[in-house]
């Protein structure tokens, strides 16, 4: 079964993206703990695609579809912002963060390590995030 | 996000009511970024009503622990649901801050 959603690239959405992606997961019987890291997971990436893709540009919009499987759980996001490069990624060291009063940037590290699998398509002036977790 | 006070002479507490995400967590930031914060010995946070944290929430934590290590003010965690406390484990947070089950222990600490 597929659920859609569209977005304005507001901050705000956030919790509107959680809210649908938790009543997607509802009908699932999920454990509490798997349902968050889902839920965390998405929020990470449509922070990301919001904040730093679009600039924060409520002219602009997400496209977001969720696929549940019997066994997994499919996301892609959609937009024409600037496309994320995960091969100039580099994952934090959590001290050099603290010891450096560091804000940012721990969240594709919880995304990379709560999906099964993470890629990054761009196609003309289209990217499309693709994610996706086995589920027992 | 709604942000309780509890202040005694030595211990700040602030109950977090809510959700911390890349919106939420700016109320927070702002909060911890008060200098009179560091007047006090001991920052305890209570959890018990946090029902969502993003990285931009434990980035606000990791941004300030060693603002708070240097002024000699202990962070100290408490209350915390375990879909909560899963998040900081993911990353290995749990092991860098301090996390205890209830508010009499994070008294103690």
């Amino acid at each position: 079964m597929k659920h859609t959603i569209r977005v304005s690239c507001s901050r705000s959405n956030l919790k509107t993206v959680r809210d649908f992606v938790a009543g997607v997961l509802q009908q699932h019987q999920l454990s509490d703990i798997l349902q968050n890291q889902i839920i965390l997971a998405v929020d990470e990436i449509v922070a990301n695609l919001i904040i730093h893709s679009n600039h924060e540009d409520e002219n602009k919009h997400l496209d977001i579809r969720i696929e549940m499987e019997p066994h997994e759980f499919r996301f892609e996001a959609e937009d024409d912002g600037q496309s994320f490069s995960p091969a100039e990624y580099r994952d934090p060291d959590l001290q050099e963060h603290i010891r450096t009063g560091k804000k940012g940037g721990v969240g594709i590290a919880l995304v990379n390590r709560i999906m099964d699998h993470v890629e990054y398509t761009t196609i003309g002036t289209r990217n499309f995030c693709r994610l996706s977790k086995r589920l027992p | 996000m709604k942000i309780a006070h509890h202040a005694t002479d030595d211990t700040l507490t602030l109950s977090l009511d809510g959700e911390l995400d890349a919106s939420s967590s700016v109320s927070l930031d702002t909060e911890l970024t008060k200098p009179e914060v560091l007047n006090y010995r001991k920052v305890m946070i209570d959890c018990q009503r946090l029902n969502y944290i993003s990285s931009a929430g434990l980035g606000v934590f990791i941004s300030h622990l060693q603002r708070f290590q240097d002024a000699g003010v202990k962070l100290v965690f408490f209350n915390m649901q375990d879909k909560v406390h899963n998040v900081f484990e993911i990353l290995g947070l749990d092991s860098l801050m301090t996390i205890v089950p209830t508010q009499q222990e994070a008294t103690a600490v």
